[in-house]
């Protein structure tokens, strides 16, 4: 279970027992498993990737095959107590609605993205004047599934005027935490617990 | 050739109780033909029952006794397969009013010991799966561990989740719907149409006599044959190509290689089916609409299946039950909040493609039934 993305681990420690949980964007399903076996919670899965699926399905998972742009809104409101989005945010359509569908569907959200203000993807800009390809975003401009990118800085003012409260958030450097102060240019990964306003 | 069919012995269990059909007339007992597979455990708690489709039966993992054919999903259900009788105890029954051993209009009348025909009462998905559970009574069966069907198979699977969820721990339901559309009941009445319009029908009493309506039945077999397949499908088997012969006849002889082989699907069929059967079946499922008793609110169906595990899956080259209907479903389930997984897989054979060679349904089976975890 080490194995876990960090972003994952995070929401996995995070998250009270026994909730009701869906997360978005599932995978092949490794946070629903390690929230099955260390937290009691029976989650349940989005996911598109048919592969993912099938492999989240040999572990018994529940997931459903299906696009966070559209396929939330068969989700009655409250649905569940958390929703989570692990780095999706930045490949919606419009990451604005589909955070108010998050809040929509449970009153608690996790949501984790990379941002994009990390000192590493500003120096890559500025020197060579390109788009950046770093560690946490390997693929070429063309062909990034990341079509909206969005810093630490742009998701708290997206927050503000939403009017959708931070329960907490954490920030990493690699693997290691990193400061709220700093999270907007040490930061690789942010990972924020919202709730309704 | 249907008088054939009738001779053939299958195992059953005639139950000597009342089943109460929800056209509101009572079958006063009821025979039900079933095949079973694997070891039942000592706690009874390996049960899988199988459903089967409009023109299957019970013969799901053994050879057909009219046609000596392997069963119908023996590549699906067996020792090492992902439905394992290894490991469960699979059951499959012929449906309420088929024609491989199970009540139905070639069932002889108590009064006049002759097959009742057009005198058997209409009957339902839920009078199937109400059938079904009389069988499980009389085994002792109490909990299954799963319910799977595909198509009309899978409509029983959904009736199950709806009428008994207490006893079904999951439900694997493939290439099917909650309900049958405008077009599905179409195409169903012109099978109906062609049976009944066969002279040889003789308005459903034509056990006794030399003939049946084997032409009426072959073309109903042949317009749905069509509906089980995608364009795409038919195109790459057959194409425009000609059938033993260079050249078109200018006649109606089976010019091309698809009229060929749809009469072929529908005269073989008339070996191993009955015409009133097909009429009876065929019914129940344009009957079915699982959100109709809830004011048309699926999600009232499954109030009471929120513990029940759900599979669902559907075909990308599927027109017959698109994979709409399996969302429909999924949405309704999300409702109650039941545990639901659904995918949309792509296979190129259409609606058929749930029998035939797709291994990531053989993996999402196995899963389904918890096999590895």
């Amino acid at each position: 279970m080490s194995a876990l993305r960090p972003d994952l681990r995070i929401i996995a420690d995070a998250i009270p027992a026994g909730v009701r949980a869906l997360d978005i964007g599932c995978g092949d399903g490794a946070l629903m498993a390690e929230m099955r076996a260390q937290k009691a919670i029976d989650a349940r899965g989005l996911e598109i990737d048919v592969a993912a699926i099938e492999a989240a399905m040999a572990l018994g998972l529940s997931v459903v095959q299906g696009d966070a742009n559209r396929d939330l809104a068969d989700y009655p409101d409250d649905a569940f107590d958390y929703a989570i989005l692990s780095q999706t945010l930045q490949t919606t359509e419009r990451p604005d609605l589909v955070v108010s569908e998050l809040l929509r569907i449970a009153p608690r959200a996790f949501v984790s993205f990379p941002n994009f203000a990390h000192w590493r993807v500003r120096l890559s800009l500025l020197w060579t004047g390109r788009m950046p390809m770093t560690r946490l975003l390997p693929v070429a401009w063309y062909e990034t599934p990341n079509i909206h990118h969005v810093t630490v800085s742009d998701f708290r003012e997206l927050l503000r005027e939403k009017g959708i409260r931070v329960e907490r958030a954490w920030y990493l450097s690699g693997d290691k935490p990193t400061s709220d102060a700093a999270a907007s240019w040490r930061a690789e990964h942010a990972i924020f617990l919202i709730s309704r306003g | 050739m249907a008088s054939l069919l009738h001779q053939i012995q299958h195992q059953s269990v005639t139950i000597s109780a009342p089943l109460a059909l929800d056209s509101g007339q009572v079958l006063p007992s009821v025979t039900i033909a079933y095949q079973s597979y694997g070891a039942l455990d000592a706690d009874k708690s390996n049960a899988v029952l199988i459903c089967h489709a409009l023109t299957g039966d019970q013969y799901v993992a053994s050879d057909h006794p009219a046609t000596g054919k392997p069963g119908w999903w023996a590549r699906m259900v067996g020792p090492g397969k992902p439905v394992d009788t290894d490991r469960f105890f699979v059951i499959c029954a012929n449906v309420l009013g088929s024609c491989m051993g199970t009540s139905g209009p070639a069932t002889p009348g108590a009064a006049t010991g002759a097959p009742l025909g057009m005198q058997f009462p209409v009957i339902t998905i839920a009078d199937m799966v109400r059938a079904q559970s009389m069988l499980l009574d009389q085994l002792g069966i109490e909990r299954l561990h799963a319910v799977i069907g595909g198509s009309m198979g899978g409509m029983q699977t959904l009736a199950w989740a709806a009428a008994y969820p207490e006893r079904l721990r999951s439900a694997v339901v493939i290439a099917s719907a909650a309900r049958h559309s405008a077009q599905n009941i179409a195409f169903h009445e012109v099978g109906r149409q062609a049976i009944m319009a066969d002279p040889d029908w003789q308005d459903g009493q034509y056990y006794g006599s030399e003939r049946a309506p084997t032409k009426g039945l072959a073309v109903a077999r042949m317009a749905a044959h069509i509906t089980y397949l995608s364009e795409e499908g038919l195109t790459e088997k057959f194409g425009r190509r000609l059938q033993a012969r260079d050249i078109k006849s200018f006649g109606f002889d089976a010019d091309f290689q698809v009229e060929s082989y749809l009469r072929h699907q529908g005269l073989a069929f008339t070996d191993r089916f009955d015409a009133n059967a097909y009429l009876y079946i065929t019914r129940a499922m344009d009957y079915f609409d699982l959100a109709e008793p809830h004011d048309g609110r699926l999600a009232g169906a499954f109030a009471g299946a929120k513990d029940v595990r759900f599979t669902l899956v559907s075909f990308d080259t599927d027109w017959l039950y698109p994979t709409a209907e399996s969302r429909r479903i999924v949405q309704a389930l999300h409702s109650v909040g039941a545990a639901a997984s659904f995918v949309e897989l792509s296979a190129p054979f259409g609606h058929d493609s749930f029998l035939l060679d797709v291994p990531a349904l053989d993996r999402i089976m196995a899963g389904a039934l918890g096999a590895g975890w």
